[in-house]
């Protein structure tokens, strides 16, 4: 199948399928990267972007298709062979060893030895080349553990030069940047394909694809839509190839809030897993009927500010309110009964037991509660009927109540605990990037039920790093920074660049400056 | 869907039953036995009346110990120390027993709850250790095991000997009659024939069934038992759905040591109505096999707990004859765990897969037809 132009591409798939029990994740794609583009593979969640990229590294095999890497046929059985044939990955969650330096994570693996010994100063002499010609900054003596989230993305991508990557894989580089960092990486990128190198590029944020990639790929529930160069394309007509019609966006509503205050934190400090302080004299309102959405880069508390507020976490100072009465040495049971709900950030470990039947992941949280619990028995049978109405109600897709959880798709799984969240009716329902890893469906079914939650007057708080959900959704925003609110802005008036300077701590303009 | 879910419950079992009898004929044939005739032997040997009394004398025992060790697995805690909780439990109900006087019922009512008492409190203390301290349970019980059985021999000699036994078997003194458990026989006879040589089905193998059923119905039905299994299947999703790990940590143990302390039991009660240095160890150990070849369940514990019953019973007829070396039977044992244990999660995977597509069906599927399955 190569085609008949002088020079092969430097990445050729024909005809790649692969299927998963009950799911065909590619079915026939094909996909055609020249020599020396950046071009970007899209799709919605679940499109088979993943799976096409771990196909083209050798970590799945494809059940039917040809792969051509500089015009030769090839079949890789592990990343390792991947990475001899000039390709190299980098994946979404790093893979790097914390308590090592950026020098000793580079040569992981590939270590350059002399007379047995690992030869550091050859490796270093061959790091600070790559990071001067690349425009790479590093310090190859820092530990990694020290490092921002882009210094570390950086770290990959010299990883995987170091190898000899001439074909970089780069899967959703931006999803855990700022927007200033993604400048910074498109910078890297632009120098990358400078000297030569074949960049594919996965992502789902158009504005993004169409400012840095050469050529688009599209593809949709496994399927190569179509292929075309990014000047002849705009973010519309991209939308509407990826998932078949417009994106759906958040929308704001009339404020439903009144003066109640539902939750209240009164400078809450609490102590993180390092010991140091991970959230310093925080005060925080929630009123009856208001969403209020969180902003920050992760890691900078609002992970612990959700586990202090449940009460898996406890305040080394500061006092929390639930409609006035002080809960802040309550155990997490209480809070529950008392009306907590929780969205959490990573569903499968904090909000599933995935082996156990759906009926009782619906009584997971409310066990001591009606309709599931009749004094200190547990009522299995109203707890099927209730987690049968929640499976029709909220639209969870599943064979039914006796199915194990592990079996759901993601957005079926979150459908499930938003569902169980919202049929206890909570006072306060605490959500976590409710929509992360989720297809647009379902993302647009979370944003629904949100929405009702407030207009129930329950209490709102939404943690997101979807800039546009919390701008769309919520009545007002904080922005967190290193452990402290460090501003409150009006989303009606608010852009994802103001936000996003805001959580760098880069501009402090005069709408900041609350905390 | 659920035949199907039934005959692949069933065939992990069977298979791994298969498998080690084939294992052990080869055993056999190697030592240059014909393993048709040892396995006959061992049937016709196994397949009466007395055999099977046997039989539930020994699976009693081994069901209570696979109970006591799954409930710690069923919250992810591996309870080795099952076998020091049964044997200091039954030498100190065995000498609280003879040492008091009460009416029959009473009577032992009060041993087995000196027993479970004995069993909680020391389990406790490995569960104390690792919420308080962080120490892990592996470790901490199997320390706690020497620490048990080095008592149980301190104790014995110095305090609770019985001064008027001339034998040189150690032995605390005799509990009397009203503290001795009935035996079943005549219930047996009254379907079968008489029991000959003496041997008496020991009445404990009651209490067994019930602690079954208590177990059953605790993990199943109860808001406690919920937050314990919730707490083995996901400790962290356990833990902010409300159910403190600590708490269920101690409760757990407790609960496991309770019903270790009962594992002596049935010969303290029903046979010996003494401790002495005859007394049968190891069954701690073996609890750990048969829990894992029952899968934690009760009704597999059973099926376990009888099978190693039936097997420890029906082998010594195979030195008698001299076909084949009884330990045959302990080879075989040991590879029923194992095959059971990687049957088990070749099933596992099985019905993962079968579950994962019937959801991707559901999902194309209008909502009408997909949510009909319940109660």
């Amino acid at each position: 199948m190569t085609t008949g132009s002088a020079t092969p591409a430097a990445v050729e798939l024909a005809g790649i399928t692969k299927r998963f029990p009950g799911v065909v994740a590619n079915d026939r794609v094909d996909l055609r990267v020249a020599e020396g583009e950046i071009h970007a593979v899209v799709g919605e969640n679940g499109a088979g972007k993943s799976t096409l990229m771990k196909i083209l590294y050798g970590m799945q095999t494809a059940d039917e298709g040809r792969m051509l890497v500089s015009g030769n046929e090839v079949q890789f059985s592990s990343p390792s062979e991947a990475i001899d044939a000039g390709i190299g990955m980098v994946h979404q969650h790093f893979m790097l060893a914390d308590q090592l330096t950026v020098l000793e994570n580079v040569v992981l693996g590939a270590e350059p030895t002399r007379r047995g010994v690992i030869d550091y100063d050859s490796a270093r002499r061959h790091l600070d080349e790559l990071g001067i010609s690349y425009g790479l900054d590093l310090h190859p003596n820092d530990f990694v553990e020290s490092l921002e989230v882009g210094e570390r993305q950086r770290v990959e991508i010299i990883k995987v030069l170091y190898r000899g990557a001439k074909v970089l894989i780069l899967d959703e580089p931006t999803s855990v940047l700022v927007p200033q960092e993604v400048e910074k990486l498109f910078g890297n990128l632009r120098e990358l394909k400078a000297r030569g190198h074949t960049i594919i590029f996965i992502d789902h944020k158009l504005e993004e694809v169409l400012a840095i990639a050469d050529t688009i790929t599209v593809l949709r529930q496994g399927r190569t839509v179509a292929t075309m160069a990014s000047d002849q394309v705009t973010a519309a007509e991209l939308a509407e190839l990826m998932v078949g019609s417009e994106l759906p966006k958040p929308s704001t509503e009339p404020r439903v809030a009144d003066q109640h205050v539902t939750l209240s934190l009164r400078s809450a400090t609490v102590t993180g897993d390092d010991g140091r302080p991970a959230l310093e004299a925080v005060d925080l309102e929630i009123h009856r009927g208001e969403i209020l959405g969180v902003a920050g880069v992760e890691g900078n508390g609002q992970g612990e500010l959700i586990e202090a507020i449940l009460g898996l976490r406890h305040f080394a100072g500061g006092e929390l309110f639930l409609d006035g009465e002080s809960i802040t040495h309550w155990p997490v049971r209480h809070r529950r009964e008392a009306g907590l709900g929780y969205v959490p950030e990573d569903r499968q470990r904090r909000g599933l037991l995935l082996d156990a039947p759906l009926w009782e992941n619906v009584v997971l949280g409310h066990q001591t509660q009606p309709p599931y619990a009749r004094g200190q028995w547990l009522d299995r049978s109203s707890a099927r009927a209730a987690a049968g109405t929640i499976l029709s109600d909220f639209d969870v897709r599943a064979p039914g109540v006796e199915t194990s959880a592990r079996a759901l798709s993601g957005g079926n799984q979150q459908k499930l605990i938003i569902g169980r969240e919202m049929a206890a009716r909570p006072r306060m329902l605490i959500a976590a990037h409710p929509t992360r890893g989720i297809d647009v469906g379902a993302q647009a079914a979370v944003w629904d039920e949100l929405r009702e939650a407030r207009r129930e007057g329950m209490a709102v708080l939404l943690v997101s790093a979807d800039l546009e959900e919390l701008i769309g959704l919520a009545d007002r925003l904080v922005v967190m920074l290193r452990g402290r609110i460090t501003a409150e802005l009006d989303p009606t008036n608010t852009s994802p660049r103001l936000l996003g300077s805001h959580m760098t701590g880069a501009s402090v303009d005069d709408q900041g400056g609350v905390g | 869907m659920s035949v199907r879910r039934f005959a692949l419950a069933l065939a992990a079992p069977v298979c791994a039953f298969t498998f080690s009898i084939g294992v052990s004929s080869l055993v056999l044939m190697a030592f240059g036995t014909n393993p048709i005739d040892a396995w006959s032997e061992m049937l016709s040997y196994g397949t009466r009346l007395e055999t099977f009394v046997e039989t539930g004398n020994r699976a009693t025992p081994l069901y209570l110990a696979g109970i006591a060790v799954a409930i710690g697995f069923r919250m992810n805690l591996f309870n080795i120390g099952v076998e020091g909780q049964y044997v200091l439990a039954a030498l100190l109900a065995a000498s609280a027993g003879a040492a008091v006087d009460l009416p029959p019922v009473l009577h032992v009512a009060l041993i087995i709850a000196v027993a479970m008492t004995v069993g909680s409190a020391f389990a406790g203390v490995a569960g104390y250790l690792k919420v308080s301290r962080g120490v892990h349970e592996v470790i901490s019980t199997i320390m706690l095991n020497a620490v048990a059985l080095a008592a149980v021999g301190f104790l014995l000699r110095n305090w609770l000997l019985d001064e008027s036994d001339t034998t040189l078997n150690m032995m605390t003194p005799e509990i009397p009659a009203s503290g001795q458990f009935p035996h079943l026989n005549s219930l047996v006879e009254t379907f079968t024939r008489e029991i000959t040589r003496g041997r008496e089905l020991w009445g404990f193998l009651l209490v067994a069934v019930f602690v079954g059923v208590l177990f059953h119905v605790f993990l199943n039905r109860t808001r406690v038992g919920f937050d314990l299994r919730a707490t083995g299947l996901n400790p962290f999703a356990a833990e902010a759905s409300g159910a403190d790990p600590s708490t269920n940590i101690v409760r757990a143990m407790l609960l496991s040591g309770a019903v270790a302390g009962l594992i002596g039991l049935p010969e303290v009660l029903g046979d010996a109505h003494k401790y002495d240095l005859g007394f049968a160890r190891g069954l701690g150990f073996t609890g750990i096999a048969v829990a894992l070849v029952g899968r934690n369940h009760p009704g597999g514990i059973a099926i376990a707990a009888l099978l190693f019953g039936w097997l420890d019973s029906s082998a010594p007829i195979l030195d008698v004859v001299g076909d084949a070396p009884r330990e045959i039977v302990s080879i075989l044992q040991g590879v029923v765990v194992l095959s059971a244990v990687v049957a088990y999660e070749v099933v596992n995977r099985i019905r993962r897969v079968s579950e994962a597509r019937d959801a991707a069906v559901a999902v194309r599927l209008p909502l009408e037809t997909s949510t009909g399955n319940t109660a």
